[in-house]
């Protein structure tokens, strides 16, 4: 193998590589067919984009349906978050802390139908496990606001979270009279630290969170809220406090321990996203607080509408893929059909090389044309969804770039490997119906099986080993450890992580790679 | 020139029952157009792709200059062919047909220019190659072979399909060839052809060789080269009648 690093063998590849190239670039109609292959993409992104209008019927009253979508907050991040709970504060001015003491968290699910809009008139007792109750700091009550909480949760023990995404655990278990859970949260300057305690006195640091621009006066207090379970039903939560003290910490040390006396019900309204179990409220109960609330603080799923910004480019990508495939096939086979592949290896009798060349210069080339085609489709998708008043769900940079960097993959993975069979096979035709067959069929024969949950699980399996893999390198929606929800293909969730999703696709080039180089060692010219 | 040389040793070669090569052995020297005759089938092409480390055999060597065609950097500045004129992409201008291929070699764009006008392509480069008459092919597939200035070259059947301008201009390029020290091996089905090209002559027939010697020595005693090939290879084409020997295609 080493060998194959010697200066006189990358001289020969790099003239191999040039030759390639402009064997590539010399034949008008390839270059007509990249073109063509990019075109397409914007433009069967545009149409499918265009193609989607959203509505939405609010929940209390059926038959009142709107154009648009639904309203998604957006956190501090960027993100797409569910905001909807039940908060009992009040300002605090400067450093300090709030104590509080929870002696029970326990809760209702929705058990009527699941076309209903869920109500407390037909529910079970139950706690969703990530329902939660503690204490909050905010420094607003605006939905999507930054935050940082302590809490005691459904099944999660104890926890401290903040700004939607970061969760550090703490003690385990749940609450009950005989076993309270104490929370605490100080704040000092823009650091917030939540401690937990089975007693009062020992304290223990869940975590600590950086909120950099807290203003002076932040709002503290109670919270409770209980989200949706994975099986798509609403729920609500009750938790008592008590023990409850709010001090500034500063210099004043003599005044007297607050408690909260401003309730608010964050983010439930008929133009919410989120479904809620009930309304939500408070009330006090000698030295207790009692707050119930519904909803969510945490990343939103597809539930908050799952089209993303990459959606509308299947098609498009498809169509794409199927003149890279003619073109790649061809890059090989027209030279057997013209026996113009001996005049080629007279010219490189290293034939490995001239593989690899021709793998590099279609691989290069169609690399180019879907990663631009897509850099250039996504926005303009997004932009004619949002006019046409669909919701799309908010993706960072990084994430967009890795679905533009992933379209070209997959297109050069898919090139190269229609590179492979083009060369075992050597006629266009079936090489072509077999690059078809193989690397774009699988893709649309899953949309088709993905229905009903008993054949779910072989559209999933398809996304797992099939080259179809590289087609979810579209899926663009965030993943939550902090959401009980169903990621199924059904709900718009490809399987495999984002890496191992080019590794399925990568291992069928690999193979096709790896046996033409074989064939072509073996076989006369 | 260098004297380089091609050297053909006990070649043979089978296509699933039929023989393609039964021991081909001979050698090319520098300064001289060798004639490579047989009839259709015996084997010609087949020593050719050989030589050029196309096909395999299944014994045997084929070396230029001690080396197999495999091993040789840039192998096209050793040794120019033209096997098929025909192996061309009909969408692909004749000038940048010559331009890939002097890419490969690491020759200089310059190359590309001198060769098409050394074998009188002209304007005629700036073309598609798909609406070239079979003999600027030809001419095309020359300057391909004379991109590297090979010191050896081989040619199957180069006078196939020439105009007669075009086959006196080939004969006349073939022979400066030689005189300028270079090994040239040209293939032919007609004995005919050759006479006033070439030095010396291997006949074969049946992936055997029938006869190599100079045109002189051929000629000794008979009538014509006619009577000197068919008395050489009748054996060889009767044998073969009823089997097609002509390869896999």
């Amino acid at each position: 193998m080493s060998s194959l690093l010697q200066a006189s063998h990358i001289a020969g590849f790099r003239a191999t590589l040039r030759a390639e190239w402009t064997k590539f670039r010399t034949v008008r109609g390839r270059m007509i067919g990249l073109v063509f292959a990019a075109l397409m993409v914007v433009l069967f992104t545009f149409l499918q984009a265009n193609g989607k209008h959203t509505g939405y019927c609010t929940t209390p009253n059926p038959s009142s349906c709107v154009a648009g979508h639904p309203y998604v907050p957006t956190g501090p991040g960027g993100e797409a978050v569910a905001d909807t709970y039940e908060l009992v504060a009040k300002p605090l001015n400067g450093d300090g802390t709030i104590t509080a003491r929870i002696t029970s968290l326990v809760g209702r699910i929705w058990a009527g139908p699941a076309n209903e809009a869920p109500s407390l008139a037909d529910t079970r007792s139950g706690l969703a496990s990530w329902a939660k109750a503690g204490l909050l700091i905010t420094p607003s009550s605006k939905q999507g606001s930054a935050y940082a909480a302590v809490m005691t949760t459904g099944g999660h023990g104890a926890r401290f979270q903040y700004d939607y995404t970061h969760d550090q655990a703490g003690l385990p278990g749940s609450v009950s009279s005989s076993a309270p859970r104490w929370l605490r949260l100080t704040r000092a300057g823009d650091t917030i630290t939540g401690y937990d305690s089975t007693d009062g006195t020992n304290w223990h640091a869940v975590g600590s969170a950086r909120l950099t621009g807290l203003p002076a006066t932040v709002y503290v207090g109670l919270f409770a809220t209980s989200p949706t379970t994975s099986e798509g039903s609403a729920t609500q939560a009750t938790a008592r406090f008590d023990h409850i003290a709010i001090a500034p910490l500063a210099d004043d040390r003599s005044q007297a321990p607050l408690a909260p006396s401003h309730g608010a019900t964050i983010g439930t309204g008929p133009h919410d996203f989120y479904t809620t179990l009930g309304t939500g409220g408070y009330r006090r109960a000698g030295d207790s607080i009692v707050v119930t609330g519904s909803g969510d603080i945490a990343p939103a799923v597809a539930s908050a509408g799952g089209d993303t910004a990459s959606d509308s480019l299947l098609f498009g990508l498809a169509i794409a893929l199927i003149v890279l495939i003619v073109i790649g096939t061809m890059f090989i086979t027209s030279e057997y059909r013209r026996g113009l592949i001996r005049t080629t290896f007279a010219a490189t009798p290293d034939r490995g090389c001239v593989l690899a060349a021709k793998a590099v210069v279609i691989g290069s080339v169609a690399f180019a044309v879907g990663a631009c085609a897509s850099a250039v489709a996504i926005p303009l998708g997004e932009h004619v969804m949002n006019a046409n008043g669909n919701y799309i769900f908010p993706a960072d940079p990084l994430t967009v770039a890795r679905v533009i960097a992933g379209s070209g993959a997959l297109v050069a993975l898919t090139a190269v490997a229609v590179l492979g069979i083009g060369t075992i096979l050597r006629r266009s035709a079936g090489a072509i119906l077999a690059g078809v067959a193989l690397f774009v069929l699988p893709t649309f024969t899953g949309p088709g099986i993905i229905g009903p949950t008993s054949s779910a699980t072989a559209a999933t399996w398809l996304y797992r080993v099939t080259p179809a893999a590289g087609f979810s390198m579209l899926g663009l929606l965030p993943r939550s450890g902090l959401v009980s929800y169903p990621y199924t293909m059904s709900n718009g969730y490809y399987p495999l992580p984002a890496w191992a999703r080019l590794l399925v696709l990568g291992a069928y080039t690999a193979v096709a790679l790896f046996a033409a180089r074989v064939v072509l060692r073996r076989r006369d010219a | 020139m260098s004297e380089a040389t091609i050297e053909v040793t006990t070649l043979r070669k089978r296509f699933g029952q039929t023989v393609a090569l039964d021991g081909l052995s001979f050698t090319v020297a520098p300064g001289t157009v060798t004639g490579f005759v047989g009839p259709n089938g015996a084997g010609k092409s087949t020593t050719m792709r050989v030589i050029l480390g196309l096909d395999s055999v299944q014994e045997g060597t084929a070396l230029i200059d001690g080396r197999p065609y495999a091993s040789l950097k840039h192998p096209m500045r050793h040794v120019g062919s033209l096997l098929d004129a025909a192996a061309l992409a009909p969408s692909r201008r004749g000038r940048n047909h010559l331009l890939w291929i002097a890419r490969s070699q690491g020759l200089p764009v310059s190359r590309v220019d001198e060769v098409t006008e050394l074998v009188g392509l002209g304007s005629a480069a700036r073309r598609k190659a798909g609406g070239y008459s079979l003999g600027m092919r030809q001419r095309l597939g020359i300057a391909a072979a004379m991109l590297g200035d090979p010191p050896i070259l081989i040619m199957d059947e180069p006078f196939n399909g020439m105009d007669p301008d075009g086959i006196i201009w080939m004969r006349g390029f073939l022979r400066g060839l030689a005189a300028e020290g270079r090994a040239v091996l040209v293939s032919s089905h007609l004995l005919s052809e050759l006479p006033d090209v070439a030095d010396h002559v291997v006949v074969i027939g049946r992936g055997r060789v029938l006869a190599d010697a100079t045109i002189e020595e051929l000629t000794a005693g008979a009538s014509s080269l006619e009577d000197v090939y068919l008395r050489l290879t009748t054996s060889a084409v009767e044998y073969r009648s009823g089997a097609d020997g002509k390869q896999r295609r």
